[in-house]
C-alpha cells in the first residue's frame, strides 16, 4: 500500500504542489517565528548575563506598602549603607549604582537612541570596574559626561566634544570626557548611555546623596551566598534587600523570555490562522484527487483491499506531502527567522548578536504541525475514498459525485450560526470585563457556523452577482454557473480567504472607531494650544513651566503636576494645576456643580466621585506625601479624558506638601494660536531641547494615531499570510475546475468560444468565488467589529461605530485581485487546453 | 481574407479539401495521418466518412472542421480558406458557419437543454431565429424538455439536444464526430433519422465519422479511408454494401 501511495504522489505531483505550498507558508511562519524568538531570546540572556559580570550581590531599597492615611516613604540607600556593606565579610569592592533617563542629542539636535531607551548613570570614583574606558578619563563634575562607544560612533562624537544633553527639561552641554565600552543589556539593545561622576549623577536625578542599587563584588573565595548571607547581617532588614547576582540573571533571563514569549504567543496565533486557512486548501486537493481515482480505488477494492487499507494509503499520501511541506518549510522558516532579525536591526531596534538558534523544538514542531494538519485535513477524503464500493471500478465512465444532500450540514450551520449570535448579542449587554470571555466563545461559533453554512449561502450570493455578469455574455453565465456547481469546494475556498478578511475587517472597524473616539476626547476638551511633555514620558522640572510662561506670545500655562496621597485609605494621585488658568485651557464637560480649582476647592472626575461616593458640595480629607492633612471641598464633578483626570486642585495648595514637584505635563495657550511661530518661540524658550516634546493638538491626534497605525499595519502584514495561502488555495481550486472540465472546455472552443472567452469564464469564475470570501469576511468583520465597539463603548463615553468605507471598499477590491491574481494561471492553462486530446471521448 | 481559388468554386461544393496532408513527429518517427487527400462535401447532402482505426478518418474530419492543424494542402469552407486563419478566426468561423456533434460530453451540464441549444448563439451574441429554433426543436422532438438539464435526460435525448444545437444556428456544414458511439440501437437510428431529415428536408449539409455500417448507411454517400487515403467511395449505400467493404480491410489488413 505504501508504494501504490508513494506513486500516486508523484504522479498528482503538479496538482499537489499548492497544497505542499499551503502547508509550507504555515511550518514555515511557525518555524520562524519559533527561530526567531529562540535566537533574540538567548542572545538577550548571553548580554544580559555578561552585564552582571561584576555583580555577585545586589543591594536594593527594601520596598514598602502605603497603610492607614500615611504614604510610606522609601527607604534610601545612603553612603554610610554602602561603607557598611564594602566592609561586611568577604565583601570586595562595593559600587553605588544611580541611574535615570537621559537624553543625548546627535549633532544634528536629533535625539540618539528611542524615547525608552536613552539612560544616564554614575561612573564610580576614577576607574568604574563596569564600564572600562577605551577613549579620555573619567568625568568630573556638571561639564563633563562619558558617553558609550556604540553611541559616539553612532553620532560620531569623540573626546572634547561637546553634547547636548536633558535629564527633567533644562538643557545641559557637557564635553565628552571620555568613551566607554559596555556589555548593558539595554545599548545592546539600540539605547544610549551617559555617565556622570556619582555626585553629579545623585544631583542630576534627584537622589539627595542616595543610591539606586549597591552592587558588591566578592573578594576572591568567597560565594555569592556567603557574601548575601553576610550582607543580610550586617545591614538592616528593613532598609535593604538583598539579591545574588545569580539570581538576578535568573530573574533577567526569566522576564526575558517572558517577554518573548508573548512575542511568539502572539506570531503563533497568526501562524495558526494561516495553518487553518491551509487545512481547508488541503482537503480540497484531497476530496478532487480521491473523486478522480474512484476508478482507481474501486479497483484496489475489487482485488482485496480492505477499506482499511484504502483510507490507510490516503493518510499515507497525505502523510508525504506533509512531510515534504515540513522540511520546506522549517527550511523557509530558519531564513525568515534570520531575516526577522536583520529587519528588525535595520528598523532601529538593535538585537545582541548572537547564533541563529534552531532548537530541535523547533524541527520537532515543523514536522509534528506540517504532518499533522496534513493527515488531519486528508482524513475525511480518506474515510470517502474507503466506501467507493468495488463495483465502481466497472463503470465506463467516472462515477458521477452523488449530490448529497446539503440539508443536515445545512441545519448543523444555522444553528452554530444563531446560537454565536445570540451569543455575542448576549454578551453586548454585559459588562466590559464580563463580557469577553463569552463575545469570544460566540465569535467563533459564529465563525464556525457559517463556515458550515457557506454551501448554502453560495447561491443566493452568487446569484445576486448574476446582473453584473450578465456583462460578461456567455462568458459571465457560465462562471457564474460554474462557482455554484460544486458548492462545497467553493465554500470551503471562498471560507480560506474569508477568515483572513473577518479579522482585517473587524480590526480595522475597530482601531478606526476607538481612534476616532479618543481623538475627539483629546482634543474636544482641550483649550490650550500646546501640550509639552518628555519625548519618554518622564516628568519635566518644575522649571521648564517657568520658561514657557515668559516665552513670547504665551498668554496661559498651567501644569499637570502628579502627587501621591492618601483618601479614606486609599492611593489616590492628585493632579495639581494652575487654577487660574486651568479654566482657559480646558473645556472639561461638568456634571455637576462649578468648575473652579483654588484652596480647597477642587474639582473631580465622574467615575472617582462616583467611587467615593461624593457630589458637588461634599467634603473629604486627604494626607499628603509630607503626612499632612487637609480638608478639601468638591466645586464640581467633570467627565474625564484620555489626558485628564482625577482630583484637580491649586498648585499652590499643593506647593507646601511637595519636596521635589516635578510636571507629567505643561499645557499652554498662545495669543495667536498653534502656528510656527509660536511654537518656535516655545522651541526657543526651552533651549531648543530635543528630549521635550510640543505637540499642537494635531500632534495629539496623530500620536493617537501613530499608534494604532502601527498596530494595525503590523496586524495587516501578519494576516496576510492567511490571504497570501487562501490565494494558493483559489488557484489551487480554478486548477482543479479547469482540469476536472477539460471536456467541456474544449466543447466550448470547438463550438466556437475564442480563447479569450474560456480566460473570461475562469478569471470570473475566480472572480465570484474570491467576492465571496471577500462578501463574508467584511460582513462578518463589521459584525464583530460592531460587538466589540459595544463593549469599548461602555468605557469610552465618546465611543460610536465608524464603518471604513473606504477601508472597505480596499478589501473587496483585494478579494477581487486575488481572485484575478490566483486565475491568472488556471485561465492560461484553460485557454491553451488542447481540444482535439479534450473532446476525444473514452 | 480569401486569396483566389485554387479550384473553380462550385455552388454546390459546401467543403473542399486539396492535396490535404497532416504528418505528425520528423525522421524516422513520422507518421502521415493524411496523405494528399483531396475530396468535396456537395451542398445537402449527407456523406460518411469510413475506414479502419487508424486510417485517419477523425484526423480528416478536424482538419477540414477547422479544429486541428495540417501540415500541407488547402481547405476551403464555402470561400473560406482554412489555412491562413488564426486561431481567433478559426474560432469564428467554428461559431459561425459550423456545427458539431461529438461521441460524448456534449452538453454543459449547468445548461438546460434549451439553454444548451442557443449556446452558440450565445457565444456570438445574437439572438437565434424563433420560427426556426421551433422548427428544429419539434423536429428532434425535445418541446417538453427544454428547461431539463442534461443530467435529467437519457443519452438518446442528449444526443438530440446535441443534433438541435447543431442545427439551430443554421450552418454552413454540420460535422459529426461517432454521433451514435454512445448510444444504443434505438436512440442512435432516432438521431440517424434527424440527421438525415435534416439533409433532405431543410437542406443541411452533414459530414459524419462513423465505424458503424448501419450508421453509415443513412448516409447519402459514404468514402472510405485507409492509411491516410481515400481508397473508396459509395453512394447510397445499404448498410450490407459498406460492411463489405468494410470487410476487404480486415482481409487486407490479415493479409499484409
Amino acid at each position: 500500500m505504501f508504494r501504490t501511495a508513494l506513486r500516486n504522489v508523484l504522479a498528482h505531483k503538479a496538482r499537489l504542489l499548492m497544497t505542499v505550498l499551503a502547508v509550507m507558508l504555515g511550518v514555515a511562519f511557525v518555524s520562524g517565528t519559533l527561530v526567531f524568538t529562540n535566537t533574540i531570546s538567548e542572545a538577550y540572556q548571553k548580554s544580559s548575563a555578561k552585564g552582571l559580570d561584576q555583580v555577585d550581590v545586589a543591594i536594593r531599597p527594601e520596598g514598602r506598602a502605603s497603610h492607614g492615611d500615611t504614604i510610606a516613604k522609601q527607604p534610601r540607600l545612603t553612603p554610610e549603607l554602602l561603607d557598611k556593606a564594602a566592609k561586611a565579610p568577604g565583601a570586595g569592592t562595593a559600587i553605588g549604582v544611580v541611574s535615570g533617563f537621559t537624553a543625548i542629542a546627535d549633532k544634528d539636535g536629533k535625539l540618539i537612541g528611542g524615547d525608552f531607551q536613552s539612560q544616564g548613570g554614575n561612573y564610580w570614583g576614577t576607574e568604574d570596574p563596569r564600564y572600562p574606558i577605551v577613549d579620555g578619563h573619567a568625568p568630573q563634575g556638571q561639564d563633563e559626561v562619558l558617553v558609550d562607544s556604540e553611541t559616539a560612533k553612532r553620532a560620531g562624537y569623540k573626546v572634547g566634544d561637546t553634547v547636548r544633553l536633558s535629564i527633567d527639561g533644562p538643557v545641559l552641554t557637557p564635553k565628552v570626557a571620555g568613551v566607554f565600552t559596555t556589555d548593558d543589556g539595554n545599548v545592546a539593545a539600540g539605547g544610549s548611555l551617559a555617565l556622570f561622576d556619582t555626585a553629579t549623577a545623585q544631583r542630576l536625578f534627584h537622589k539627595d546623596g542616595s543610591y539606586d542599587e549597591i552592587d558588591v563584588k566578592a573578594a576572591s573565595g568567597t560565594s555569592q551566598i556567603a557574601l548575601r548571607n553576610a550582607l543580610d547581617e550586617t545591614l538592616p532588614k528593613d532598609v535593604a534587600s538583598t539579591t545574588t547576582g545569580k539570581q538576578l540573571a535568573d530573574d533577567q533571563a526569566q522576564q526575558i523570555a517572558a517577554a518573548t514569549r508573548d512575542l511568539r504567543t502572539g506570531l503563533l496565533v497568526f501562524a495558526g490562522i494561516a495553518l487553518f486557512v491551509g487545512t481547508f486548501i488541503i482537503a480540497n486537493t484531497f476530496t478532487m484527487l480521491v473523486a478522480q481515482r474512484t476508478k482507481e480505488l474501486a479497483l484496489l477494492r475489487a482485488v482485496g483491499a480492505s477499506r482499511r487499507q484504502v483510507t490507510r494509503s490516503v493518510l499515507i499520501e497525505a502523510f508525504v506531502v506533509g512531510a515534504v511541506a515540513a522540511v520546506t518549510g522549517l527550511v523557509a522558516g530558519i531564513g525568515i527567522g534570520a531575516g526577522l532579525r536583520t529587519l528588525v536591526s535595520r528598523f532601529g531596534g538593535t538585537i545582541p548578536d548572537g547564533p541563529l538558534i534552531v532548537s530541535p523544538g523547533t524541527v520537532a514542531t515543523a514536522f509534528a504541525v506540517g504532518i499533522l494538519i496534513t493527515m488531519l485535513a486528508a482524513w475525511l477524503p480518506g474515510r470517502r475514498a474507503a466506501k467507493i464500493p468495488p463495483v465502481a471500478a466497472m463503470g465506463s465512465l467516472h462515477a458521477k459525485a452523488t449530490a448529497k444532500s446539503l440539508l443536515l450540514r445545512n441545519t448543523i450551520g444555522a444553528l452554530l450560526a444563531s446560537a454565536g449570535v445570540a451569543v455575542i448579542l448576549y454578551s453586548t449587554t454585559l459588562n466590559a470585563s464580563d463580557a469577553q470571555g463569552p463575545m469570544g466563545l460566540g465569535a467563533a461559533i459564529l465563525v464556525i457556523g457559517v463556515f458550515v453554512l457557506t454551501p448554502l449561502l453560495s447561491r443566493p450570493l452568487i446569484a445576486a452577482a448574476a446582473p453584473l455578469l450578465r456583462v460578461f455574455g456567455v462568458a459571465g453565465k457560465l462562471a457564474r454557473q460554474n462557482s455554484v456547481r460544486n458548492p462545497r469546494r467553493t465554500a470551503a475556498t471562498a471560507s480560506a480567504l474569508m477568515i483572513g478578511l473577518t479579522l482585517i475587517t473587524a480590526l480595522t472597524v475597530m482601531a478606526g472607531s476607538l481612534q476616532t473616539a479618543i481623538d475627539k476626547m483629546a482634543s474636544s476638551a482641550l483649550k490650550a494650544d500646546y501640550a509639552v511633555t518628555m519625548a519618554n514620558g518622564n516628568d519635566l522640572s518644575p522649571d521648564v513651566e517657568k520658561r514657557l510662561k515668559s516665552a513670547d506670545g504665551v498668554i496661559a500655562t498651567s501644569p499637570l503636576r502628579n502627587a501621591p496621597s492618601r483618601i479614606n485609605g486609599e492611593t489616590e494621585f492628585l493632579t495639581g494645576v494652575d487654577g487660574a488658568t486651568i479654566g482657559k485651557l480646558t473645556a472639561l464637560a461638568v456634571d455637576a456643580g462649578t468648575f473652579e480649582v483654588g484652596g480647597t476647592r477642587v474639582v473631580v472626575d465622574h467615575d472617582t466621585a462616583t467611587s467615593h461616593h461624593w457630589t458637588a458640595g461634599s467634603r473629604f480629607t486627604v494626607s499628603y506625601e509630607d503626612g499632612k492633612k487637609q480638608q478639601l471641598t468638591v466645586a464640581g464633578v467633570y467627565r474625564s479624558t484620555e489626558m485628564m483626570r482625577g482630583i484637580m486642585l491649586d498648585t499652590a495648595t499643593l506647593a507646601p506638601h511637595q519636596t521635589e514637584p516635578s510636571d507629567m505635563q505643561v499645557l499652554v495657550k498662545t495669543s495667536g494660536g498653534a502656528t510656527a511661530s509660536a511654537k518656535d518661540a516655545l522651541v526657543k524658550a526651552l533651549g531648543d531641547n530635543p528630549a521635550i516634546r510640543i505637540m499642537d493638538k494635531k500632534d495629539i491626534s496623530n500620536r493617537i494615531g501613530q499608534m494604532f497605525t502601527l498596530m494595525l499595519n503590523m496586524l495587516y502584514g501578519l494576516l496576510a499570510m492567511a490571504v497570501i495561502v487562501a490565494v494558493l488555495g483559489v488557484i489551487n481550486t480554478l486548477a482543479m475546475s479547469v482540469f476536472e472540465r477539460s471536456q467541456e472546455i474544449g466543447m466550448l472552443r470547438a463550438i466556437g468560444l475564442d480563447r479569450r472567452g474560456i480566460k473570461r469564464m475562469v478569471r470570473l469564475e475566480s472572480l465570484v468565488i474570491s467576492l465571496f470570501g471577500g462578501v463574508l469576511g467584511v460582513g462578518l468583520g463589521v459584525f464583530f467589529g460592531w460587538a466589540a465597539g459595544e463593549l469599548l463603548g461602555t468605557k469610552l463615553a465618546t465611543y460610536e461605530l465608524i464603518l471604513p468605507w473606504g477601508r472597505m471598499a480596499v478589501f473587496l477590491l483585494l478579494a477581487a485581485t486575488v481572485g484575478v491574481l490566483a486565475s491568472l494561471w488556471p485561465a492560461r492553462r484553460a485557454a491553451r487546453l488542447n481540444m482535439l486530446t479534450a473532446i476525444k471521448s473514452e | 481574407m480569401t486569396s483566389t481559388p485554387l479550384v473553380d468554386r462550385t455552388t454546390t461544393v459546401a467543403a473542399r479539401a486539396t492535396d490535404l496532408s497532416k504528418v505528425y513527429g520528423q525522421g524516422e518517427t513520422q507518421v502521415v495521418a493524411l496523405d494528399r487527400v483531396t475530396v468535396d462535401f456537395q451542398q445537402a447532402q449527407f456523406t460518411a466518412i469510413m475506414g479502419p482505426s487508424g486510417s485517419g478518418k477523425s484526423t480528416l474530419m478536424h482538419c477540414v472542421a477547422g479544429l486541428d492543424s495540417f501540415s500541407s494542402g488547402s481547405v476551403r469552407i464555402g470561400d473560406v480558406e482554412l489555412g491562413s486563419l488564426k486561431d481567433k478566426q478559426l474560432t469564428k468561423l467554428r461559431r459561425d458557419r459550423i456545427g458539431f456533434i461529438f461521441q460524448a460530453f456534449n452538453l454543459l451540464p449547468t445548461l438546460t437543454a434549451l439553454e444548451n441549444i442557443t449556446l452558440p448563439m450565445d457565444i456570438a451574441g445574437r439572438k437565434p431565429d424563433k420560427a426556426w429554433l421551433d422548427t428544429v426543436i419539434q423536429m428532434v422532438g425535445l418541446s417538453g424538455r427544454l428547461s431539463h438539464r442534461p443530467s435529467q435526460l437519457s443519452g438518446g435525448q442528449q444526443q438530440r439536444v446535441a443534433v438541435a444545437r447543431a442545427l439551430a444556428s443554421r450552418p454552413e456544414i454540420i460535422f459529426g464526430d461517432e454521433p451514435t458511439g454512445n448510444l444504443d440501437s434505438r436512440s442512435g437510428a432516432e438521431v440517424l433519422g434527424f440527421l438525415r431529415n435534416s439533409v433532405r428536408e431543410l437542406g443541411q449539409t452533414v459530414v459524419m465519422v462513423t465505424h458503424d455500417p448501419v450508421a453509415a448507411a443513412y448516409a447519402d454517400r459514404v468514402i472510405f479511408l485507409a492509411d491516410g487515403r481515400i481508397v473508396d467511395e459509395l453512394h447510397e449505400p445499404s448498410s450490407e454494401a459498406v460492411l463489405d467493404r468494410m470487410k476487404r480491410f480486415d482481409a487486407k489488413g490479415r493479409t499484409s
